[in-house]
């Protein structure tokens, strides 16, 4: 069996949420900045399923069933936000939103 | 077995970085679903079969099968035609098959391996996450049903088809 220590795996969750956090603050496009969230929401599971590995305990896995399904539902919204932003602003550029009405 | 962990992470992180620094979009998604793959093989390296089937089913196969919907709506016209020219030239698609063959040969590792005793050290079982998913966290199962639910009267509120003009978006 895996005999990694439970820090290497710690380590492999803060650097893919680094890497997305890196995604949604630089990148401009809407669909990168989506990309950057699972990315990032994918990282928190990796570390939940690590916890219920180190712990033999199956609340880390449940754990990831509810990110999965916010992650799912959360994605919906967000893809029909940006087709609702492309019709109508002809862009995917997230500052061509960056006004307010009133 | 650790190997497998290491590879794994390293095809993982490779994934993610290609995401963060293409500006071709579907480029990055392949990337993405690259390194889903090879998150879905660390999963099942922890113990967590079940999590890793859901992995490649629900982010690699339903959340990605979305985005590649919404970039095929977003690409239409003669643009998008000369994209589909280049999609096919080898530096496109050579970078995630070399990643998706490094998972590849993991599997193919994995198989050959010896099946290890029922209920090894370290790995929780699917019984087990069914059982404590429909126990203690009813609650929180019927909660993210109403969010699913909520999800799909959204999109489908904001997806409806509107003809007003640039300036008139939404009724008040």
């Amino acid at each position: 069996m895996l005999t990694v220590p439970l820090g290497h795996v710690l380590v492999l969750a803060a650097v893919l949420f680094g890497l997305g956090l890196i995604a949604v603050l630089v990148r401009r496009n809407i669909i990168f900045i989506l990309m950057g969230i699972e990315i990032m929401l994918n990282a928190a599971g990796v570390a939940f399923v690590a916890a219920a590995w180190r712990w033999h305990q199956a609340d880390g896995q449940v754990m990831f069933f509810f990110i999965l399904a916010m992650a799912a539902a959360e994605v919906s919204v967000g893809l029909a936000l940006v087709l609702r932003l492309y019709h109508r602003f002809k862009t995917l550029d997230a500052d061509a939103a960056d006004t307010m009405r009133g | 077995m650790d190997i497998v962990f290491y590879i794994s992470s390293v095809v993982a992180v490779a994934g993610t970085l290609m995401v963060v620094t293409r500006t071709n979009a579907v480029h990055a998604l392949l990337y993405l679903i690259v390194s889903l793959l090879a998150i879905a093989v660390i999963f099942f390296a922890l113990g967590a079969p079940f999590v890793a089937a859901l992995e490649v089913i629900v982010y690699a196969g339903a959340i990605m099968v979305l985005f590649v919907f919404v970039i095929m709506m977003l690409n239409l016209g003669p643009h998008a035609a000369r994209q589909e020219r280049a999609w096919l030239r080898p530096e496109t698609w050579v970078g995630p098959t070399i990643l998706g063959l490094v998972l590849l040969g993991e599997l193919i590792y994995l198989v050959t391996l010896p099946i290890p005793a029922a209920g090894a050290a370290g790995s929780v079982s699917p019984k087990e996450v069914g059982i404590a998913l429909f126990g203690p966290y009813l609650v929180g199962v019927e909660l993210a049903s109403m969010l699913l639910l909520a999800g799909l009267v959204g999109a489908n509120h904001l997806g409806r088809r509107q003809d007003d003009g640039p300036g008139e978006g939404g009724r008040a």
